[in-house]
C-alpha cells in the first residue's frame, strides 16, 4: 500500500490546527505539520493530536512551510502528497478523493478546486478574487485552472520531486501552477467543498495582500 | 566657487574614502571599488566643472547640462533599486532555506 503524507502549513492557528490534525489522521498514515513560527500553541497542540510537526524558527510565509512541507513529506517516504489548510476550511474526505485520483496513475497532480461543483457557497467577493487570481495565472503561465489559490492540492513523489517553490509567500499557490507547465506534469481538478467560517475567511488573502501577490508574481514573470 | 559646490566635493570625497576604506577592510572587491570610485570622480568633476555637463548634453541632444545629470541620476537610482530588490529577495531564499533545513534536521520516518 502507498505511503499517504498530508501536509499542513500552518501559522499562529492553536484554534483549528488540532481539528484538522485529527481530520487528516483518518485518511493519511502521516500528518506533517509545519508550523510557520507561530507565537501561540500551535505545534504543542498538533503534536497531541498526532502530527510530526516541524518548525521554523522564523515565519517564512505559505510558500516556505509549502516547500519545507514537501521536501519534509519525501523524507518520511511518501508516496503521495497532499497539501491542506490549517484553518478548517478543507474536509477530509476531499484529501481522501485527492490521494484516490491520484492512485489511479494517469496524473501527477491534482488540485480541489471550490468552482467545479457548489460553488454558490463561496463568498461573492472571494469569488472575485477568485477570477483574478485566475485570469491573473492563466495570462502569465498559459494554463487556465477554475480554483488558481486552492489550498488543497496533491502531488505523487514524482511531481513532489520535481516541483521547486521559490516564492515564500501567498503567490505559491499560483507558482504550483507554473511548475506544473513548466515541468509538464499531468494536472487533474476535482470538485471539493470548502468549510467557509469567519474564521477561515479572516484566514484568507485580504484585498492589499492580493494585490501585493498579484504585484509579485508580475515582478517574477518579468524578471526570470 | 560656490558655498553648494564646496560643500558638495567634500560629500563626494567622503563618499570616496568610505569606499576606499571599505576596500581595505574587504567590505567590496575590486570592481565595485572602481565603480564608486568612477561615480565620486564624475561627480567632483561635475561639482566643480558644471559646464562639463553641457559638453555632455549637447553630445546627447539633451537641452541642459543639468538635465542629463538628473536623468543619469534617475536612470542610476533606478538601477540601485533593482539591485537592491534582487538582493533582498536572494537573502530572504537563503532564510526560508535555512529555516527549512533546520526544522527538518530532526524529522524522522
Amino acid at each position: 500500500m502507498e505511503k499517504r503524507v498530508i501536509v499542513i502549513p500552518a501559522y499562529n492557528e492553536e484554534k483549528t490546527i488540532g481539528d484538522a490534525v485529527r481530520g487528516a489522521l483518518h485518511v493519511a498514515d502521516r500528518v506533517l505539520v509545519v508550523d510557520d513560527g507561530s507565537s501561540d500553541r500551535t505545534s504543542e497542540i498538533a503534536a497531541a493530536a498526532g502530527a510530526a510537526v516541524v518548525r521554523h524558527a522564523v515565519n517564512r510565509g505559505l510558500g516556505g512551510a509549502l516547500g519545507t512541507g514537501i521536501e519534509g513529506a519525501l523524507r518520511l517516504g511518501a508516496d503521495a502528497v497532499v497539501t491542506m489548510d490549517a484553518d478548517g476550511q478543507h474536509r477530509a474526505e476531499d484529501a481522501k478523493a485527492a490521494f484516490d485520483r491520484l492512485a489511479e496513475g494517469d496524473v501527477d497532480f491534482v488540485i480541489g478546486s471550490r468552482m467545479l461543483e457548489g460553488k454558490g457557497n463561496m463568498p461573492a467577493r472571494r469569488r472575485f478574487a477568485q477570477f483574478l487570481g485566475n485570469a491573473l495565472t492563466f495570462v502569465l503561465f498559459r494554463k487556465w485552472v477554475s480554483d488558481s489559490q486552492s489550498g488543497l492540492r496533491g502531488m505523487t513523489r514524482h511531481a513532489a520531486e520535481r516541483i521547486r517553490l521559490r516564492s515564500s509567500r501567498m503567490e505559491v499557490s499560483s507558482e504550483f501552477v507554473k511548475e506544473i507547465v513548466d515541468k509538464r506534469l499531468r494536472l487533474a481538478e476535482i470538485p471539493i467543498e470548502a468549510i467557509y467560517t469567519d474564521y477561515s475567511l479572516s484566514k484568507g488573502q485580504s484585498f492589499a495582500v492580493g494585490i501585493q501577490t498579484a504585484l509579485k508574481l508580475i515582478l517574477r514573470r518579468l524578471l526570470d | 566657487m560656490t558655498v553648494i559646490q564646496i560643500l558638495l566635493a567634500v560629500f563626494a570625497a567622503f563618499g570616496f574614502l568610505a569606499a576606499v576604506s571599505r576596500f581595505r577592510r574587504g567590505g567590496i572587491g575590486l570592481k565595485q571599488l572602481t565603480l564608486w570610485t568612477l561615480l565620486w570622480g564624475a561627480v567632483i568633476v561635475v561639482v566643480l566643472r558644471p559646464e562639463t555637463t553641457s559638453d555632455i548634453a549637447r553630445r546627447l541632444g539633451v537641452g541642459r547640462g543639468a538635465d542629463v545629470v538628473v536623468y543619469l541620476s534617475i536612470a542610476a537610482l533606478f538601477y540601485l533599486q533593482f539591485r537592491l530588490f534582487a538582493r533582498v529577495e536572494d537573502q530572504e531564499r537563503q532564510i526560508t532555506k535555512l529555516a527549512r533545513e533546520l526544522a527538518l534536521k530532526d524529522l524522522k520516518e
